[in-house]
């Protein structure tokens, strides 16, 4: 019976839990759907009176998100496939090629994982005013492009397959390109889902290094384009609400579809230390 | 003597690594290397201009930021976030993963996933939710204040509640990787050990104080760490909410980096912040490294 009942307890605890973690964003849901002005009202509506997607039509019309959000999806999707690529063919070179220098290189690349990518920014900005890619889709993709923690991340994982295969494809007279495309492509792609996965999410969400390297409004991401228009429209809750939505929406939904590739890439990675 | 098809491997090697190490070279090392240069000369919105108006000033950035009271205050502000943020966050993931991980709670994945999704969400979307709900007169969070008597508080607007209402944000975002981390490491904890806590009659309390934290303590060292070296780096929260407001209560030291660096455009003096942020890593990470080394020793 007291067994039943801290049972009970520990649920309806959990899910109170779950609801507050949760209501900020189905606020946000909510709130998109409402009338101008309708959210500042005390004590504040929970859903709207007449749902409607005017603030939606205002975005994609007069702020012109349409174009955010192909810029989020280009820098996001290429920045994704480019550094998923880059870091794949260097991660599996560290593991199971031999080249001169290869062990000292790779603890050299272990140490620079302790500086923050933020050390970087201001030469890095310079650099790119430098070489013409300031205010350009492809400056803002660079922080994804080679990873070192996703270097090692996929090292650790093509370890794991075995010198005889790979020995094998030689003999039987293929490439080095060839054997990478289809023994270690195939061998090594749950790694290199999770690692997408997880490139993806950081380059939507960035926020920092696009700011500083877009200055051109046609260029913006969605946060970016976001934080500006809060500036603008400080009073307009549900617009900004409507566009909090269709900034979180791709991300959430990827999150609902590939869980397992989130839940586990954490809970496997994490634990080595 | 090398065998030829050992010189064909090793160039194909190099084929397959320069792409990355190339862009890691250009992208982030030259750029480290060249913050700590850049922090010793006078490098401003004139050197823009013509890079031949940088003079070489030692260390005169450094000495005009440790009397900028301004970047004491980013430091201070810096510090508690972190001092405070930090072992809240762990605190809050360690608490839900342990009640996920309870063995009578049903629905695991689901408040798993429930508890995790803040995490995927983008920070300036859901710091213009929080500016919402931080709201004097129209936000909710007032608004459930109110109905207990408590209130009304202008959160962003009050110096002293401003960083703390930050925090929350950042626990609520963030405690959802941490609690996936715990639960891979409560995992790892042996059933036998809490079934011999059950026959010495240990309780709940008990069973956390020996059992549980005992075994998990690796995990808590790393996350914390981890946690504190991420949270010296909060820059979007403030950026969104509060642009270091009011009275400059939040603002932090990549706030003032930022500001610096590319609102002023005083390059050289914003990467001795820049210096300052690593400096403050390689302490957490050094101390990091010590706990782990006493820890097997």
């Amino acid at each position: 019976m007291r067994r039943k009942l801290q049972s009970a307890a520990l649920h309806a605890l959990l899910l109170v839990a779950a609801v507050l973690a949760a209501s900020p964003l189905l606020w946000m849901l909510s709130a998109s759907f409402m009338r101008q002005g309708e959210a500042n009202a005390s004590p504040p509506p929970l859903l709207p009176h007449a749902p409607t997607l005017e603030n939606y039509r205002a975005l994609f019309t007069s702020q012109s998100l349409g174009r955010y959000f192909a810029n989020s999806v280009i820098i996001a999707v290429g920045g994704t496939l480019l550094g998923v690529l880059i870091t794949a063919m260097a991660g599996y070179a560290f593991a199971k090629l031999r080249f001169r220098g290869r062990d000292p290189l790779f603890r050299v690349l272990l140490a620079g994982m302790v500086v923050p990518g933020q050390v970087a920014m201001l030469p890095m900005f310079l650099e790119l005013r430098q070489l013409g890619l300031i205010n350009t889709l492809f400056g803002a993709m660079i922080p994804v492009l080679a990873p070192i923690y996703g270097v090692f991340l996929v090292r650790q994982y093509a370890l794991s397959i075995p010198d005889d295969l790979l020995d094998a494809a030689r003999l039987d007279g293929a490439g080095e390109l060839r054997i990478f495309r289809s023994v270690v492509l195939p061998t090594i792609a749950p790694v290199l889902v999770t690692l997408g996965v997880f490139t993806f999410l950081s380059a939507w969400n960035d926020f920092m290094w696009p700011l500083i390297v877009l200055s051109d409004d046609a260029r913006y991401t969605l946060p970016v384009a976001l934080a500006n228009l809060a500036g603008e429209h400080v009073q307009d809750v549900e617009l900004m609400m409507a566009g909090a939505v269709v900034t979180v929406l791709p991300v959430f939904l990827s999150f609902l579809f590939l869980q397992r590739y989130y839940i586990q890439g954490i809970m496997a990675g994490s634990v080595k230390g | 003597m090398t065998r030829p098809e050992d010189r064909s491997a090793s160039r194909a090697a190099w084929a397959f690594v320069t792409p990355g190490l190339a862009l890691i070279a250009v992208f982030f090392a030259i750029p480290v290397v060249g913050a700590f240069l850049l922090s010793f000369t006078d490098f401003d919105i004139y050197s823009i201009g013509d890079p031949a108006n940088t003079r070489f000033i030692g260390l005169g950035n450094y000495r005009t930021l440790f009397t900028t009271p301004l970047f004491w205050t980013a430091l201070k502000n810096t510090a508690y976030y972190v001092a405070v943020g930090g072992p809240l966050s762990v605190a809050v993931s360690l608490a839900a993963a342990i009640a996920v991980n309870a063995k009578a709670v049903r629905w695991k994945p689901f408040f798993r996933s429930a508890f995790f999704a803040p995490w995927v969400t983008s920070l300036v979307a859901v710091s213009l939710v929080w500016r919402y709900v931080y709201h004097p007169q129209y936000g909710p969070l007032n608004a459930m204040l109110g109905a207990v008597g408590i209130g009304p508080i202008d959160w962003l607007g009050n110096p002293r509640w401003a960083m703390p209402a930050i925090i929350l944000v950042s626990v609520w975002k963030n405690f959802g990787y941490n609690m996936l981390v715990f639960l891979a490491g409560l995992q790892t904890i042996p059933e036998e050990l809490y079934e011999a806590a059950d026959l010495d009659g240990a309780g709940g309390w008990r069973r956390f104080r020996h059992v549980t934290l005992p075994m998990l303590g690796p995990t808590l060292v790393f996350v914390g760490i981890v946690t504190m070296i991420a949270a010296f780096q909060i820059f979007s929260e403030p950026y969104v909410m509060t642009q270091g407001g009011p009275l400059k209560s939040t603002l932090t030291l990549m706030l003032f980096m930022y500001e610096q660096g590319f609102r002023w455009w005083r390059l050289g003096f914003a990467a001795a912040v820049a210096v300052v942020l690593f400096l403050l890593t390689l302490v957490g990470t050094m101390v990091q490294l010590r706990l782990r080394r006493e820890r097997t020793a």
